[in-house]
């Protein structure tokens, strides 16, 4: 079963001190990880909505919240409950959060 | 007419186990409770004719099983769930291998599971596990019944599309799931106890549902102390039910209550499951709780209670689960131990917090009644009727406000 990880943060936190490094949960998560990567701040997005033949761009993210994205993890493994193990031990877990969605299987 | 009854009894004794052995089977909470469903229907037509069988429970999960297996091949599923549910046709062994209590086990952990919301839990634990209609549900928590359905299909649609297990917790887990599975059914519990609306038999089939559930989970988990703790604290409030309201419906508090009323036959079972727990050395706050109703139970009036003994455990349960209702419930110990301005003095001090909550401002009124203090009393008897949830409870409350001018 695949789980993504969205990863969300407020990013004027910077709680990295103390807590376990990203480094410690890839070693960890080794073989379960499929896909995964930081993504760069929000005000770097655009959002784009098709209407009719229009293309409408907006500068910046679909909705503000104060916590962002800041990443995403693709993993697989037997169930939520593992999925939840491995959410509950990333380094933003800690000072921000992870929200669990399960893929669509086909 | 005896071969009905029967089968109605066969029915509630056995539906929670046998719909939960076909979610097993099927991976499908739906299909599992129609095909169960069905095989009572069966059970009704064949039984009456050609007698009830020798295990009837047994009988009814291979009707269950071959009616969800004629469903799946009907509507073609992949070959390796077929083989699943044909593989336990024969149900000769089914009762022997305690499969059947760990499916009913792995039923109730799933209902409970925390990544659903405590009101979904609540909801599919009655609907799955107790066998209650979504119908009675809704009466039951006041929303109309398309609301608790779509509660339901949604909870149902979660555990099937984010794969929470159909299992009991691996050992790590087992602690904080048992705490879920507790926790619904207290909540159940005083849903009908002490419900801040609905109507009495509503009320009370939750509380009957609550106590039944809690015996069948100390009966699969026999070492799980705050199981047992839980059960004997149900029984124990449950003891006082018919002393709880006088003839025309109004509550009557504890100190007024006809003794001679409280179920002694539920109290002595609840004392008696409450000793059997607490010698395992693991007291939880619900086996603290049952304590203190355990005191109240034992005592013959209000006077002769052990307010001493009550004040510690109140003291105890705010170390395990501290919140400002324990401690308002310790000012209330410590008042009848140490007298009202003992009371008042750590009453007060939760003045702040519990602002909004009608029952800090009974209890000092009460004490201020106590110290003769009556017009204070009053300002704050009514300021609890004001704030009170319940009809009863306002009733009561400005009947009190009018009290302390004539009584000290």
């Amino acid at each position: 079963m695949k789980y993504m990880l969205l990863i969300c943060a407020d990013p004027s936190l910077d709680a990295t001190e103390g807590n376990p490094t990203i480094e410690q949960w890839l070693d960890e998560v080794e073989g379960k990880r499929l896909d995964g990567s930081q993504l760069r701040s929000r005000s770097d997005a655009t959002t784009v909505r098709t209407r009719g033949d229009d293309v409408l761009l907006s500068d910046g993210p679909f909705a503000e919240t104060k916590e962002h994205i800041v990443g995403y993890d693709v993993i697989e493994c037997a169930d939520l409950d593992e999925a939840v193990l491995i959410a509950s031990r990333h380094p933003v877990a800690r000072y921000g959060a992870v929200e669990v969605r399960p893929f669509v299987e086909v | 007419m005896i071969v009905r009854d029967g089968i109605a009894a066969v029915f509630r004794a056995e539906r929670a186990r046998i719909v939960a052995t076909l979610i097993r089977a099927t991976g499908d909470w739906d299909l599992a409770e129609e095909c169960v469903q069905d095989a009572f229907a069966q059970a009704l037509e064949t039984w009456p004719r050609e007698g009830v069988p020798r295990r009837p429970g047994g009988w009814l999960t291979t009707a269950a099983r071959r009616r969800a297996l004629d469903r799946l091949r009907r509507s073609a599923v992949e070959a390796t769930k077929l083989r699943e549910v044909a593989e336990s046709t024969g149900y000769e062994d089914d009762r022997d291998d305690g499969g059947i209590d760990d499916d009913l086990l792995r039923l109730i952990f799933t209902c409970c599971h925390p990544a659903l919301t405590l009101e979904a839990r609540v909801a599919l634990t009655l609907r799955t596990v107790a066998g209650l209609t979504t119908a009675e549900i809704a009466r039951a928590f006041l929303v109309a019944e398309p609301t608790m359905d779509k509660r339901l299909v949604r909870a149902r649609r979660k555990i099937r599309h984010a794969r929470i297990p159909y299992r009991v917790p691996p050992a790590h887990l087992l602690p904080e799931r048992t705490g879920s599975v507790l926790g619904v059914l207290y909540l159940l519990f005083n849903e009908g106890y002490s419900a801040t609306a609905g109507a009495a038999p509503v009320r009370r089939r939750l509380c009957a549902e609550a106590i039944r559930l809690a015996r069948t989970l100390v009966a699969l988990m026999p070492d799980e102390p705050e199981a047992v703790g839980l059960l004997a604290l149900m029984l124990l409030h449950d003891s006082r039910r018919e002393a709880r309201t006088d003839a025309s419906g109004e509550l009557v508090a504890l100190p007024d209550q006809d003794r001679s009323r409280w179920d002694a036959g539920r109290t002595g079972e609840g004392v008696a499951l409450l000793d059997s727990a607490l010698r395992r050395g693991q007291a939880g706050p619900y086996q603290v709780q049952a304590a203190i109703a355990a005191c109240h139970a034992m005592a013959v009036d209000a006077e002769s209670t052990d307010w001493p003994q009550i004040a510690l455990l109140y003291g105890q349960l705010a170390k395990l689960v501290p919140s400002p209702t324990v401690e308002l419930n310790r000012a209330v110990a410590v008042s009848m131990a140490d007298g009202p301005r003992a009371g008042l003095y750590l009453v007060d001090a939760l003045a702040d917090e519990l602002a909004g909550h009608h029952l800090l401002h009974a209890t000092r009124a009460d004490l201020l009644r106590r110290l003769g203090r009556t017009a204070e009393a009053a300002v704050a008897y009514r300021e609890a009727a004001s704030l009170a949830p319940t009809d009863a409870e306002r009733r009561y409350l400005a009947r009190k406000a009018a009290e302390p001018a004539r009584a000290g």
